[in-house]
């Protein structure tokens, strides 16, 4: 008998069937994921979570007899019955009793329930998107490099030795030094076994000596021989961004646009933060005025005012001037708000965004947030921030704007922001 | 005797101590005789990863397993369910998984259960010595794990899981039910496949392709008689008829099917004897665990951790209980195999009329090792349920006809009247040929439109689950390449319906 300790060996073991499931069922988990971030608390979502996938589509099918025909059954446990007796059929067809082993096929397994990791949770749900137009590269900050093969050299770390360059360089030695081949003196033992000849014996003996000295004295593969495979560090070109989050946090503002307004600032952040290392946010509310705030006032605290968003614009192009040259910086805007401005200001905002906001942007993006079902009107005219946006928009300027009413649409319009463009529109 | 362990911590020493302990017993007082063992102690998530990939220790890589085990995973994670306390896989050495986290009382339990109880009845049981070939099937399903994986190289992900898919679907109706002229040896299988190609391969010329050959046969001359036998027609067997015949396989995809049709193949013997397998396991724990109680091995308290792992293993709910879900082949068959003890050593008049060659016999062990090397469920259940057993179990049985609009007749009870009916009826329903749907391939025009006609026998009316058996017949149909025509047909030959599945697009025609 034989007793082994397998627990220290790498878990994990079927982890590559898991992803090979995944991906088979990666349609409908997706979907799934969708729909279970819009009833989610928006910070549960970072911690993945069960989902429920509907079984079919990942089906194995096997030929298994149906309903109906004649069954005949065995069961344990008869209190009561006599022989001739006439049972009524349970409701809704085979149950329990009389059904036993022929039921229960199909349909028993409907929906499937099971763990994501936070990991996987968020690549489905942050799948194939991405920044556009992440055009100016730079050499950032050293801090990212990469590796690359450079050669070989004769010191190094035992992992990265070269096995067939040390083979090669060893046999090459080998070759030009002559050391006798094993073959060389099995051949040589041979033939003194064979032979008769008692000089030619002792003759073939010293030979067979001499041969195996030399065989000693010449190693396989000598530390001269070894090599290692070389690499170097190579700084490598980051693109930097930043992305800057506006949003109108004004008394005209209901609770529900807020948290439309957060909702959608809260998966932007999710998806710069996940899929970017070298991407700052910036994050300016105002209200009558403009002020950059961190994250957690930005999601959290209330505040409450007048609206005039060009305010908010201005805080925008000092801090650009002041912190992110548009030379090296890819600069991207998002604004959400209701769409009201103060009048008067609207002029200002127009100039602001054609003139310093625009030029400097890779990509702006605006979210007008209404209350439930109000976007569904056709008769409630255009607010007056998207007349002036709709206006540069159809001017050709890279301004995407969208209306959200609903939580439901927060995600749909988020992924419609920021879908990968195949075609790349690159500049 | 000396205590074997103390609390329910162990070490290896405990194991060691604990498999002597009950190989003395095992072997000297039970005269059992079984494969070498070789114990793998794992993490739960080891055994949960087992379980996915139907217990065995290495496998191919498939979707489905993964499917498998997040279902498990979500399950133990819940708390819904407990897992198996052990694995055991029928190969030579005999491998046994405990799980890390068990008692030493579990282990010694699981000991006796999986290595002597299964073991014994893997080497011996008739079956399994015809169908497995406990010796090369580790190595064969290394093979196989390897083979796979260069496919997957070669031809890609994709064109490899959409063959296994089809291969899987048809895993039941491909294996022979009947013996044939040779032992599956899977080493040499492997071998072989190895040679076969090599030859391909350097006695490959393509100039052959040019030579010009003679008129073809011409299709009238082929009599249908002729033609079917020259395909081997009608064949059970549907994975080896589409390996010998399929007109669209690249040699790989037919060296796929043979790997799933041969595994198919060994687990074959483990359906048809669940209820002897597990009974023979639970009757071995159980007379080896008391018997090391007897001997002062173990103490009180453990022997009575014993019992109740054991009682709830062998619980039976009726079938009004809202647990009943079928009998549970731990309960009968542990229930036959103490019956059959009875009737050896003290047998009452009924038994001596029921059972005149075993009744009264006295050795006991003797009388269930021959059981145990030479039945199968259905055999077993057919020649040793005793009507003592079913008074005990108060079985009756039920004759369930849609055609009856008043309901289900009480067909038969405990009682002299039924005795023979319920052991009939209980054995049908262990026997696999009746469980399964009997379909097989009865022609296919090879010269003409390659339709391949299968056909079903349907017995007592049950035909097949529609969309299932469409889903089956698509999978059928593409590794078939052309049209495919299920029948299912009755015993006086009507057709009660028909199936007729095209290939979607050429998925599989190898690239």
């Amino acid at each position: 008998m034989q007793i082994l300790d397998r627990r220290l060996n790498p878990s994990g073991k079927s982890l590559e069937n898991r992803q090979r499931f995944l991906r088979r069922a990666k349609a409908h988990i997706q979907r799934a994921v969708r729909e279970a971030s819009q009833d989610r608390n928006i910070s549960d979502i970072l911690d993945g979570g069960e989902i429920s996938i509907p079984a079919d589509g990942l089906n194995e099918p096997r030929f298994h007899h149906g309903p109906g025909g004649i069954h005949d059954n065995v069961l344990p446990g008869n209190k009561t019955f006599s022989e001739g007796d006439i049972l009524p059929r349970p409701e809704g067809g085979g149950g329990r009793g009389a059904g036993g082993a022929s039921d229960g096929g199909a349909d028993a397994e409907d929906a499937f329930r099971f763990m994501l990791t936070r990991e996987e949770f968020l690549d489905l749900f942050l799948d194939d998107l991405e920044l556009p137009d992440l055009a100016k590269r730079k050499l950032a900050d050293v801090e990212h490099e990469g590796l690359r093969r450079a050669g070989y050299s004769v010191s190094g770390s035992p992992v990265n030795l070269a096995v067939t360059r040390t083979s090669r360089l060893a046999l090459a030695r080998r070759i030009a030094l002559r050391r006798p081949t094993p073959q060389r003196i099995e051949q040589l033992e041979a033939e003194l076994a064979a032979c008769e000849d008692a000089e030619r014996r002792a003759a073939m003996r010293a030979e067979i000596a001499a041969l195996k000295t030399r065989m000693k004295r010449i190693p396989y593969i000598d530390p001269i021989d070894i090599r290692y495979r070389r690499f170097e560090n190579v700084p490598k070109p980051v693109a930097q961004a930043v992305m800057f989050c506006l949003m109108d946090v004004s008394g005209s503002m209901s609770e529900h646009m807020k948290d439309l307004a957060k909702r959608f600032y809260m998966l932007l952040y999710i998806f710069l933060t996940r899929r970017y290392r070298h991407v700052e946010i910036v994050f300016i509310r105002h209200t009558d005025k403009a002020e950059e705030v961190d994250e957690e006032t930005f999601f959290r605290s209330p505040a409450t005012g007048g609206t005039v968003v060009s305010s908010a614009l201005e805080a925008m192009r000092r801090i650009v001037q002041d912190r992110y040259r548009p030379q090296d910086w890819n600069i991207y805007a998002a604004q959400a708000s209701d769409g009201d401005n103060s009048y008067g200001d609207g002029e200002l905002t127009a100039s602001l965004i054609t003139n310093a906001i625009l030029p400097v942007c890779q990509y702006f993006a605006y979210l007008e947030v209404g209350e439930a079902g109000q976007h569904d009107n056709p008769v409630m005219p255009n607010s007056a921030l998207w007349g002036i946006y709709e206006r540069l928009a159809t001017e050709g300027q890279a301004l995407a704007m969208r209306k959200v009413s609903n939580r439901s649409e927060i995600y749909p319009v988020f992924r419609d922001l920021f879908q990968r463009q195949h075609e790349g529109k690159a500049v | 005797m000396e205590r074997l362990y103390q609390g329910a911590e162990w070490d290896f020493a405990t194991l060691q101590r604990i498999h002597d302990a009950c190989e003395e017993i095992g072997l000297r007082e039970l005269g059992l005789d079984v494969y070498p063992t070789q114990i793998e102690v794992i993490t739960t998530e080891q055994m949960v990863d087992a379980y996915s990939s139907i217990g065995m220790p290495l496998f191919y890589k498939h979707w489905s397993f993964g499917k498998h085990f997040t279902q498990h995973e979500a399950l133990y994670r819940t708390g819904l369910r407990g897992l198996a306390y052990e694995i055991v896989i029928n190969s030579s050495p005999c491998v046994c998984y405990l799980m890390g986290d068990n008692t030493a009382t579990m282990q010694a339990l699981v000991i006796a259960h999986a290595a002597f109880g299964h073991n014994h009845f893997f080497k011996n049981n008739y079956l399994f010595r015809q169908w497995t070939d406990a010796e090369g099937i580790l190595d064969y399903l290394e093979f196989a794990k390897r083979y796979v994986a260069r496919c997957e190289e070669r031809h890609g992900h994709a064109l490899v899981e959409r063959t296994l898919d089809a291969a899987h679907a048809l895993m039941a109706q491909s294996v022979d039910r009947y013996p044939g002229k040779k032992k599956l040896n899977l080493r040499q299988e492997e071998e072989r496949e190895r040679r076969r190609r090599n030859h391909k391969e350097s006695s490959f010329n393509d100039l052959w392709r040019t030579v010009p050959t003679g008129r073809g046969k011409n299709v009238a001359e082929l009599s249908i008689d002729r033609r079917r036998a020259l395909l081997g027609l009608p064949q059970e067997n549907i994975l080896y008829f589409l390996e010998k015949n399929g007109p669209r396989l690249a040699p790989w995809q037919r060296e796929l099917l043979r790997i799933v049709r041969h595994i198919a193949q060994y687990f074959y013997p483990q359906g048809q004897t669940k209820v002897m397998n597990e009974g023979t396991a639970t009757y071995v724990h159980y007379r080896i665990m008391s018997r090391l109680h007897e001997r002062g091995a173990i103490s009180d308290g453990h022997y009575l951790e014993f019992l109740q792992s054991h009682t709830n293993v062998v619980f039976q709910p009726t079938w009004d209980d809202p647990r009943f879900s079928g009998f549970n082949p731990y309960a009968l068959g542990f229930a036959m195999m103490r019956d059959i003890e009875r009737i050896v050593t003290d047998p009452s008049d009924e038994d001596r009329e029921w059972f005149p060659a075993i009744a009264g016999t006295g050795d006991a062990m003797a009388v269930l090792r021959d059981i145990w090397a030479n039945y199968r469920d259905e055999s077993f259940i057919g020649q040793y349920l005793s009507p003592r057993l079913m008074r005990d179990m108060r079985m009756f049985q039920l004759h369930d006809d849609p055609a009856e609009t008043e309901g289900i007749l009480v067909e038969a009870i405990q009682n002299e009247r039924g005795y023979q009916r319920i052991r009939r009826q209980l054995a049908r329903r262990h026997d696999i040929g009746w469980i399964d749907p009997n379909i097989e391939v009865v022609d296919v025009d090879l010269m003409g439109d390659r339709r391949l006609i299968l056909h079903h026998n349907v017995v007592n009316g049950c035909a097949l689950e529609e969309a299932d058996a469409q889903r089956v017949l698509q999978h059928l149909a593409n590794l078939w390449g052309y049209d495919v025509l299920l029948r299912e047909i009755d015993s006086s030959d009507t057709v009660l319906k028909e199936h007729v599945c095209s290939p979607r697009n050429a998925v599989l025609a190898a690239a």
